[in-house]
């Protein structure tokens, strides 16, 4: 079997305002609303809304043959949510389909897995939380912020339970070697590795519309030439892309969407690809070798390294001024803060001070709101300067707060550990039905996908102790929804079962759950 | 032996047959007929000072250079260029050919006293001078020999003039492939020099009354820049923001004006003076005549602000002109008196103690063709805050540029600068590397480019 997976990065800072030094301490709003507003909203009208309309046409075309993946980051479905929430919409349109699958990432787009290894796994618990209430599936693969992969960050997102993790396929980890196989992290060969075929990736992400490029205008038929031109043993080609390629790099006029309407169809009659997502990768493919990869990589400039982030030392600074501040902020009970705390971690901000674009390239021009990096860093610098104020006065004298996404809850996130198993996309009754084969436990909020019907009776048919179960351990959206459906007499008797059972363990929920999902087949 | 002889001979002459005369040409040194006003070490402003390291990058690319200026004292650096002196030149007034020159350019001479670069305290110092010299100065502009102040006094139209006279003169003795005038003072002889040769003119503009005098524009001036530009082959201007001038206020032909940036000589080897600093505080630096265009009222209301948050800094204000009272007062009326502090000009070996004193050097131009200062001082590890209304701001990188209005956004650079120290640090560490690379051999490349240019357009018409 040879796989094609098609993997989209979504994603949007909260861009600062220009914040002068006597805010300091004055104001503490620190964002461009304006140009946020501005930004997010011309991207969804020339690139998100009309690209997601078109993949929900090509996924209805051609059935279940044809799947993408993405990764929207935390800042960015926030955005989605204040300025354009029928963004968001499309994107559960396209959940709803079953085959699109969304991977989890830091919240904040941040470089949190170079920095601070607690804070990344909070972010990606938090992430992966956000992405399951949205969309109703629970990641099961990683990518991390802007492709960047080490052997150590690949050990960390194992021992978190992921299945898969994606990576640059860049010429100094993989030497010789072709980046169309599958690898498995050299540290933890649990977690497969899915490398970037940068030159396919780039052909579409940068060359696309560059008319003087010889291989302009490029079609889908010349693009499969070239897949069907790889050795035969070659069993993986990973395309991994912004997704503002699509009408924002490339305008629509380009023809760009066309490209990506006619791709799905000539892939699928021309070549023996198949269409495939990171997890299913995962469990579908042998991986041939471990990836050495002992310094971190990205999918960034020329030299696929960290230095348009951390290349200088005004990077160096704010970001470890930023990260200096992590137990403190912990401490602090201000819901404000931890957005903040978020919002300020974004990648962005420390890209906006590289300066290597005084040297290399457009693109970091094209990204850049500031005349140059020292003006970046300035302003960078003040609000950081306010928050440091913020986080020192809210966080005296305290410990832990307990609001936060602990580590606990974090280490009870690798239940989801074990063998790769196909990348689930159905509803999560698919599954179920399969139980013996699936190592992964039923999950109250399976529960919730399912009509008010069907769980009624169901539920008529459930003996009040797993209902109880459930209610004592599940967040408010799926208890509403369980007593929602239960009569009100009943749901007395069950709530007042809960208040005695309290905590249960995971098996035993998970087997509450089953339960009920078994009387909703029959 | 004779045999041998002669097949050399015929070697020698096929050779020759093969060498293209145009090739030969071109082997002969290019040579320029350059009139300027100053040369160092008599210099009072940036012009001197660009001229010299014109002349000497051009020497590295075989240019030979004859530099006129309208009174040599003797002591300038020769190695590049040979001084011609204006005030040894001999005309005859009674030679017709110079009679009809005058008649055609005298219209400059007129009564009026403008000193355009000079500050209100020397041109009194000048008019006392002028009184005591008022007898030797009584010889007529239009005697046989005449003796040049070459500074920017009283009689500055009528020197000009006169200089016009010498650059006949000197069009007609000297031998020489283009002429290459800097600013307006030299523009007329210039243009007489072209009369006399028919060789191509470049005009090289290094600031026009528009920077000098803000919208108080001297209408004779104006006049002569507009006339120099016009008749000149090829206009050089020292950075776009002089071309858009020339191409906006003087209505010049935008393909004939190329900008070719200024350099700076590096740095001398030696130690930069030590300076003891026995202040805690930082010290932040305006450095330049205290004119309108220099922008000092943005800098002292950007301290105000700054002081407000950043108790530990003193400002420094080094120059003289005549807005220093207007910020004498207005720094006063802030209440900043204790904190902010007026040298009076400078000299040479002051202005580099200054520069090793200060942490932040600024330079908030309201209109700047160039501006050597910030070079100067990122050449002494200093980093710069620049408006972006400089020519300078086309060519660094590593300076900090805001607009010279927006005060907020100086108060910011300069507030960044003293609170963040990696950012001075690495602007002086990126800012020195830059200005090393700023040399005047690679803009002498680009003026020689423009003569050659010159020189084919003229002698294909």
């Amino acid at each position: 079997m040879r796989s094609i997976c098609l993997y989209f990065q979504i994603h949007q800072p909260f861009r600062l305002r220009t914040y002068r030094f006597f805010d300091i301490g004055n104001d503490s709003n620190y964002y461009d609303e304006y140009q946020n507003r501005f930004i997010i909203r011309r991207v969804a009208e020339k690139c998100y809304l009309p690209a997601n309309k078109l993949l929900l046409t090509l996924i209805r075309r051609h059935g279940q043959a044809f799947r993408v993946c993405f990764s929207i980051s935390g800042t960015a479905i926030e955005q989605f949510e204040k300025y354009t929430p029928e963004v968001l919409d499309s994107f559960k349109q396209l959940a709803a389909t079953g085959q699109v699958e969304f991977l989890a990432e830091t919240y904040g787009h941040s470089l949190a897995g170079l920095k601070n290894k607690e804070e990344f796994k909070r972010q990606i618990l938090m992430h992966s939380q956000r992405v399951e209430e949205l969309f109703g599936i629970k990641p099961t693969s990683f990518r991390n912020t802007e492709l960047i992969y080490s052997d150590e960050i690949g050990a960390t997102i194992a021992e978190m339970g992921f299945y898969s993790i994606l990576a640059e396929g860049a010429k100094h980890i993989l030497g010789w070697r072709s980046p169309n196989y599958l690898y498995y992290n050299a540290l933890n060969p649990r977690l497969r590795v899915l490398l970037r075929n940068f030159r396919l990736s780039d052909d579409i992400g940068f060359r696309f519309s560059n008319k003087a490029w010889s291989e302009w205008p490029l079609t889908a038929e010349k693009y499969v030439s070239w897949l069907n031109a790889f050795d035969p043993n070659q069993e993986l080609v990973n395309i991994f892309l912004d997704y503002e390629t699509f009408g924002e790099h490339h305008w629509k006029e380009t023809g760009i969407f066309e490209f990506l309407e006619a791709l799905p169809k000539t892939i699928l009659t021309q070549s023996n690809f198949e269409f495939h997502t990171p997890t299913e990768i995962a469990s579908l493919h042998q991986p041939v070798a471990p990836i050495h990869v002992p310094h971190a990589t990205s999918w960034a400039d020329e030299e696929r390294d960290l230095t348009a982030w951390l290349g200088n030392e005004l990077q160096e600074e704010a970001v470890s001024n930023l990260y200096a501040l992590v137990s403190k902020v912990y401490a602090c009970d201000d819901p404000s803060i931890w957005k903040d705390w978020l919002y300020l971690q974004t990648s962005d901000h420390f890209y906006y001070m590289c300066t290597k674009w005084f040297s290399d390239g457009e693109v970091h021009k094209y990204f850049n709101p500031y005349p140059s990096p020292y003006e970046a860093y300035i302003n960078y610098m003040n609000v950081l300067s306010d928050f440091i104020i913020r986080v020192e006065k809210n966080s005296v004298g305290k410990l832990e707060y307990e609001g936060w996404p602990s580590l606990k809850s974090v280490y009870e996130f690798n239940n989801i550990s074990g063998p790769p198993l196909p990348f689930v996309t159905q509803a999560p009754h698919f599954v179920r039905s399969d139980k013996k084969s699936s190592k992964l436990m039923a999950q109250p909020s399976d529960l919730i996908h399912f009509s008010d019907r069907k769980l009624k009776s169901a539920l008529k048919n459930t003996d009040s102790e797993f209902i109880a179960k459930i209610i004592a351990n599940s967040a408010e959206e799926v208890t509403d929804k369980i007593l929602r459906n239960l009569t009100k007499q009943r749901g007395e008797e069950v709530k007042e079962l809960a208040h005695e059972i309290k905590k249960v363990s995971k098996k035993a929920l998970s087997e509450a759950v089953e339960e009920i999902l078994l009387h909703i087949q029959k | 032996m004779e045999r041998s002889s002669i097949a050399y001979h015929a070697r020698l002459n096929r050779t020759l047959r093969k060498i293209n005369i145009n090739e030969l040409k071109s082997i002969k040194a290019m040579r320029v007929l350059m009139f300027g006003w100053e040369f160092p070490p008599h210099i009072t402003g940036g012009l001197g000072t660009a001229c010299y390291g014109l002349t000497k990058g051009l020497m590295k690319h075989g240019v030979e250079v004859i530099f006129v200026v309208p009174k040599a004292y003797g002591d300038e650096d020769q190695s590049a260029v040979r001084l011609v002196d204006a005030s040894d030149i001999v005309v005859d007034p009674n030679d017709s050919e110079f009679k009809g020159l005058w008649d055609r350019i005298k219209y400059m001479e007129i009564s009026s006293t403008i000193i355009p670069y000079v500050s209100p305290e020397k041109f009194e110092d000048m008019k006392i001078r002028e009184e005591l010299n008022k007898h030797r100065d009584e010889q007529h502009v239009l005697s046989r020999k005449y003796e040049f102040s070459g500074k920017y006094g009283p009689r500055l139209l009528e020197e000009v003039s006169r200089y016009a006279l010498i650059g006949s003169a000197l069009a007609a003795k000297e031998e020489f492939d283009v002429i290459h005038a800097h600013d307006w003072l030299t523009y007329p002889a210039g243009i007489a020099a072209k009369n006399v040769s028919k060789k191509p003119l470049i005009v090289h503009i290094h600031a026009t009354e528009f920077d000098r005098s803000g919208q108080n524009v001297n209408p004779e001036i104006y006049e002569i820049e507009k006339r120099g530009m016009e008749e000149a082959d090829f206009v050089i201007s020292v950075s776009n923001f002089t071309r858009n001038i020339c191409i906006e206020k003087y209505h010049i032909d935008p393909d004939k004006i190329i900008t070719v940036h200024n350099a700076v000589e590096p740095a001398d080897n030696m130690e930069s003076p030590t300076v003891e600093r026995n202040l805690d505080d930082k010290i932040v630096t305006f450095l330049g005549r205290i004119t309108f265009q220099k922008g000092p009222e943005y800098f002292v209301e950007a301290a105000r602000k700054v002081l407000d948050r950043y108790p530990n800094v003193r400002f420094v204000m080094a120059g003289t002109g005549d807005m220093q009272q207007k910020m004498i007062r207005r720094v006063a009326k802030l209440k900043m008196g204790t904190k902010f502090h007026f040298t009076g000009f400078l000299k040479g070996n002051e202005v580099n103690k200054l520069l090793a004193m200060t942490d932040v050097f600024v330079m908030p131009s309201v209109s700047e063709p160039f501006g050597i200062v910030p070079l100067e001082a990122m050449q002494s590890n200093v980093p710069v805050v620049i408006s972006k209304q400089s020519g300078v701001s086309e060519v660094l990188k590593h300076a900090i540029k805001v607009d010279f209005w927006d005060v907020n956004a100086l108060a910011d650079a300069i507030y960044g600068l003293l609170a963040y120290p990696k950012l001075p640090e690495m602007a002086t560490r990126e800012g020195k590397s830059e200005v090393d690379n700023l040399k005047w051999e690679n803009a002498a490349f680009l003026v020689k480019q423009v003569y050659e240019r010159a020189i084919r357009l003229s002698s294909s018409n």
